[in-house]
């Protein structure tokens, strides 16, 4: 069993990306009890999944790293991964929580030596590659992963490989008897950080995301950059494999959209500028066929980042068009064609393009009707600042579309707003 | 617990390690080349078992020094966590037997390699002692906010709300700074659709309420000295009287002044009455009350209204600045919908170049606007002439249009009320073609050795450089919030307000128990400091990237525990070496350098020193282990906390030693660094690029050391330089100083 000690006194933070990390070792830090709980088998959420940020054009782990280690010097934090807060009750200073924990397979005996993983065959999807490649049943989800422990997918449980995986482990670490798990315990106040995800871009039906090999989207280029990641690092075209040189950006796939998400998702214009120097830093400056090309409706470098839209505005291989794309077609080469006017001038174009990718929107990860806790929420899915949420704070992307600076002043202040309640609680107990 | 040092080895033999490496001898080596008391070996050492093993043998008090051997450090930390003990780490797992071929040609070697990591850990323990703290801290559960606008107030009231106490300095007489000119605000609830109150009489009537909060009205910081939780602030008011007061952490709120349009004469403010700014048109709408608003020159009704985004802004043209406020945009649709809702059919037109409403708030808004029928023309205006007049590039037919309304409404910039940039010489070239104003007059005064005000990042304001922590400034405990950190609107301000507040407090409590504040937090050890060695060179006080060190009347250097990091970057400046730490000096490192084995000359086994950044370099080369990607077995690898931490008396050691190469291995540095201590890779790079003489004077080859920038990423490239370096020595030949 999974043990929990908690009080009115502890805040539990729901997810452990970079908001709910931030929140929890920023309470933990002045010395509060802290439940962290991350559905994923690993934390670090979607940064973990990131080449680069803008717009420093640093790498997301670096920070990650500090953060790990502040939280691992913090034994005032549990971490629970593979966890979801599936019902909450109660009132401000005093909720009652219920969590369910899915079986990792893989008790605390782990010391991610990866035996098990030795003798395995079969492959499935990688979901930190998007799916783009596959893993063993076995697996460590990435080079970072805390906590830094083997995961068995279920689809291996009953069949011959957990065996062998199981009988690899020299320290009991594998137990493939392990059944979920329910557990409830008592906080007194929580910070709601469970993020964004991807807005679907099969739905954008113009674009041909589910038709075209050769359309992608932006999340899933992120992941080619990475040495190790899907591709090794190397840009290619998922239709043939061949070397993507010439590339579109395009912006507001789904975003600013009534069809779709009707928010601007604030991040994507510069995701997309940063996107646009890996072509260079893939290639060099002086291969002629590397290029980019940007769609877009208004970039949104927003203050300081106008210096860095401004850096790529001075690079000959990045091209901008005003144009919201109509549609995308594919020529015989499987060839991704770009359709649609651009507004300045209103010049029609079709151009065709070695690959696609969509600028896709951020949507909150929890859909707005399936809250597990009363908050008011908006009609985007962001959770409003509302005196009747109680003790429940919203941090990061489930408060509003943000980049990650954002993401973590936000988590930081509803840090602080947790630790008023629970104050409030230890100052009455003291009474 | 007695003070006699009792050092203890455990070896453990699992995750292969047993089955690769000679145990025996590596248990030799620990009580023999080590001199640890005993060597305990566990086949798990990390399982409940091995570690309730260690406990008892401390609690037994037959132990003190832990040295264990290993996975890295950067793995099992949590079960090999014991507090009251010092504990060393050799890595065996990710540091020898992960990335070394299992092969009969390559045990020797690799065995070696393991004997030296557990000599290195054995001599490093030997020189650690366990931090404590120094009896210098105290906890002060006072908050000081500078500024008392929208942010001010803001920190000011949730710093109260969680317990604590709070001293609220204002420049003016009255709080609400720009917010207290405002008609009304954008939305910050949805629907946002239209603009709101701004809010602002309940927080001040809060603040004004709550018993925790001291107002200093009329008055201005005009010394700041100490450290985090021990802060003496001197307040002095206009009259002259002044007050001091006792604080743990700073917030400073000083915001923002209006860009001066003196400067952008082609937009005609200063000749026609009728070009107002964005803050003149909320005092015009403010007059109105809800009626129509009229234009300054007649007092008629306004029929038609222009606003030029981007007035004197983001622009490369001379007398402009080269960066926006980012919420022009939808402060114009805000007052657009002032004209819309009090001017009938008033014709509302805002000209910008990228519409900038970004998340959900701001295309709502945006929508909202459009649906009222304010007009957007995407374009560039080059001029506002002085009977109105507007010049403008319209974009999207792509000719040069004008327009002539009754009142034009210029977006202007924000300029932040930031103190001098103690490091002038930091700004970037790329920043020089600006009239950026930046106020001269010091804001906090600090007396400090560095400098009178908090660094400035970029134009002028006082943000962080750090994407995944906003919050940290170059002045531990200090914190910047609001406007003078980064241009934002009134939403962001508060949401910065109850983050820097979160700061402050965390840094007030752990500076009253003697903790590190970030990224080392909770480190207890802190410098110290021989005085009777010290030629008072200066060095630690100029390059302490914090700026944490003062001088003395005699120069002597003044170590201020609590605005200390950690980072060590002093203890690398120390030419005489009179600086260190409990648990990290110039012997624990020394000694794990002269605790190597050097093969004699003729056994053609170099040895090559590797002091890495443990922040991102040694991660990379664990997790280069990770994927058994291999690299030489002649490197030693040291973990440092920052490359500015690197004395260069070990270098000169270890190459007196015989090793044949050292790489130095740290953060990027430079615009875009990414340096967890900021200067620290920078000040290395500089020093090792002295170390030529150091070469000359001993006739051996510069390439045998080299210095190199290496990311958290680099996992094949960090086993690649060290590859590098090994062909290196196979090409110029071993070094002559082996004995």
């Amino acid at each position: 069993m999974s043990e929990v000690v908690a009080t009115n006194q502890t805040i539990l933070v729901v997810g452990a990306g970079v908001s709910g990390i931030t929140a929890a070792v920023e309470a933990a830090e002045v010395g509060k009890q802290v439940i962290l709980v991350e559905k994923r088998p690993y934390m670090g959420g979607r940064v973990t999944q990131l080449y680069k940020y803008f717009p420093k054009l640093c790498f997301p782990t670096c920070g990650l790293e500090i953060n790990q280690r502040r939280l691992s010097a913090q034994p005032g934090i549990t971490v629970l991964t593979m966890a979801e807060v599936t019902q909450v009750s109660g009132n401000e200073g005093d909720y009652t929580a219920t969590i369910k924990i899915s079986p990792r397979y893989v008790n605390e005996n782990c010391t991610a030596c990866g035996a098990c993983a030795e003798g395995l065959e079969a492959k499935y999807d990688d979901e930190h590659n998007y799916a783009m490649s596959k893993r063993k049943g076995a697996y460590l989800p990435y080079n970072l992963a805390k906590p830094e422990r083997y995961v068995i997918d279920p689809a291996i449980i009953g069949s011959e490989e957990a065996e062998i995986a199981r009988s690899a482990c020299r320290f009991d670490a594998i137990d493939l008897d392990m059944q979920e798990e329910i557990i409830e315990f008592n906080v007194g106040a929580i910070i709601w950080a469970t993020g964004w995800q991807p807005y679907d871009a099969a739905k954008i039906e113009p674009y041909g995301y589910d038709r075209f090999d050769n359309v992608i989207t932006s999340v899933e280029f992120e992941r080619m950059m990475d040495k190790f990641g899907p591709t090794g690092g190397k840009l290619l075209r998922p239709g043939d494999g061949k070397e993507a040189k010439d590339i579109a950006f395009i912006q507001c796939a789904g975003s600013r959209d009534r069809n779709h998400l009707k928010h601007c998702s604030r991040i994507c214009c510069m995701a997309s500028l940063k996107q646009s120097t890996y072509i260079s830093e893939q290639y060099g400056k002086d291969d002629e066929a590397a290029k980019g090309t940007i769609y877009y409706i208004d970039i949104r470098s927003i203050d300081r980042f106008e210096d860095f839209y401004q850096k790529v505005q001075d690079d000959p291989k990045i091209t901008f068009i005003k144009s919201k794309v109509a549609s995308i077609e594919q020529d015989k080469d499987f060839n991704p064609v770009v359709i649609g006017v651009d507004t300045e001038g209103y010049n029609r174009y079709a151009t065709t393009h070695d690959l696609v990718v969509l600028a896709v929107g951020m949507e909150p990860s929890v859909d707005k009707s399936m809250f597990p806790v009363e908050v008011v929420v908006n009609e985007h899915g962001f959770i409003e600042a509302d005196e009747s949420n109680g003790g429940i704070f919203a941090a990061g992307c489930s408060s509003d579309a943000l980049d990650v600076n954002r993401a973590v002043q936000s988590a930081t202040a509803a840090a602080l707003r947790a630790i008023q309640v629970v104050n409030r609680n230890a100052a009455a107990s003291e009474a | 617990m007695s003070d006699e040092m009792k050092m203890g080895a455990y070896l453990c033999t699992g995750c292969g390690i047993g089955d690769r490496l000679d145990v025996s001898q590596l248990e030799m080596t620990a009580t023999r080349d080590g001199k640890a008391g005993f060597c305990k070996t566990s086949e798990f050492l990390c399982s409940r078992a091995g570690v309730e093993m260690i406990q008892q043998d401390i609690d037994n008090d037959e132990v003190n020094h832990v040295v264990i051997a290993a996975c890295s450090r950067r793995s099992k930390n949590e079960a090999f966590r014991f507090d009251s003990v010092s504990v060393t780490r050799a890595n065996l797992r990710e540091g020898v037997i992960w990335i070394r071929p299992d092969d009969d040609e390559s045990r020797e070697t690799t065995q070696e390699m393991a004997d030296d990591y557990v000599r290195m850990a054995c001599a490093e323990s030997k020189y650690c002692k366990i931090p404590s703290s120094s009896g210098e801290q105290a906890l002060n559960k006072t908050v000081l906010v500078v500024g008392g606008g929208i942010t001010g107030l803001t920190t000011a009231l949730e710093s109260a709300k969680t317990g604590y106490q709070v001293e609220l300095v204002e420049q003016t007489g009255v709080l609400g700074g720009w917010v207290a000119q405002l008609h009304k605000r954008t939305p910050n609830r949805s629907p946002y659709a239209e603009p709101v109150d701004t809010g602002l009489d309940a927080l001040i009537e809060a603040v004004n309420a709550h018993a925790n909060i001291n107002l200093h009205l009329n008055s201005t910081v005009v010394n700041t000295a100490g450290a985090p939780g021990r802060f003496a602030i001197e307040i002095a008011t206009e009259s002259g009287t002044s007050t001091q007061v006792e604080v743990g952490a700073i917030v400073q709120a000083t915001g923002f002044k209006m860009y001066d349009t003196a400067n952008i004469a082609e937009f005609s403010h200063q000749q026609n009455a009728d070009v107002v700014t964005n803050m003149e048109l909320e005092a015009l709408a403010k007059a109105a009350n809800g009626g129509p608003i009229n234009r300054p020159s007649d007092n008629k009704p306004v029929t038609s209204v222009v606003f030029v985004q981007n007035a004197g802004q983001n622009s490369t043209r001379e007398g402009h600045l080269p960066y926006h406020s980012g919420i022009g945009d939808m402060v114009s649709i805000k007052q657009s919908l002032y004209f819309k809702s009090a001017n009938q059919g008033c014709d509302t037109t805002i000209i910008y170049d990228n519409l900038r409403t970004p998340g959900a708030a701001g295309e709502d808004f945006y929508r909202a606007g459009q649906k009222a029928g304010i007009i957007f023309t995407k374009g560039t205006v080059s001029a506002v002439s002085a009977d109105l007049e507007v010049k403008f590039h319209d974009a999207i037919l792509d000719q040069d249009e004008v327009i002539q309304p009754d009142l034009v409404v210029l977006d202007v910039g924000m300029v932040p009320n930031s103190g001098p940039n103690p490091y002038p010489d930091e700004v970037s070239e790329d920043e020089t073609t600006t009239a950026t104003e930046v106020s001269v007059d010091s804001i906090l005064n600090l007396d400090y050795r560095q400098g009178t005000d908090l660094p400035h990042l970029k134009h002028g304001f006082t943000d962080s450089h750090f994407i995944c922590f906003p919050y940290e400034t170059r002045r531990s405990g200090i914190y910047s919030a609001g406007p003078v950190r980064r241009p934002m609107d009134i939403h962001q301000a508060t949401e910065d307000a109850t983050g820097a507040a979160m700061k402050a407090i965390q840094a007030l409590e752990n500076a009253g128990k003697g903790r590190a504040a970030h990224p080392r937090s909770g480190d207890l050890s802190y410098p110290i400091f021989r005085k009777e060695g010290c030629t008072q060179c200066k060095r630690c006080t100029v390059e302490c990237p914090f700026g944490a060190i003062d001088e003395d009347e005699k120069t002597y250097p003044v170590f201020n525990e609590s605005r200390c990091r950690r980072c060590g970057t002093c203890m690398g400046a120390c030419p005489v070496r009179v600086i260190s730490f409990d648990n990290y000096s110039v012997d624990t490192v020394g000694q794990q350098i002269k605790n190597v084995d050097i093969p004699d000359e003729f056994d053609e086994k170099p040895r090559i020193l590797v002091l890495a950044c443990e922040n991102d370099a040694y991660p990379a080369l664990d997790m280069a282990a990770q994927n058994r990607i291999d690299y030489s077995a002649f490197a030693r690898i040291v973990p440092v906390r920052c490359l500015g931490s690197v004395n260069t008396i070990w270098l000169t050691d270890a190459l007196n030693s015989g090793f044949d190469g050292i790489i130095l291995m740290g953060c990027q540095k430079g615009d875009d660094y990414q340096c967890h201590f900021v200067k620290g890779s920078e000040i290395a790079h500089y020093r090792m690029s002295k170390i030529a003489d150091t070469l000359e004077t001993l006739s051996l080859e510069p390439e045998r050391v080299a210095t190199y920038e290496v990311a958290i990423t680099d996992i094949h490239r960090a086993p690649q330089l060290i590859n590098d370096m090994a062909e290196t020595i196979e090409k110029i030949g071993m070094s002559p100083f082996k004995f």
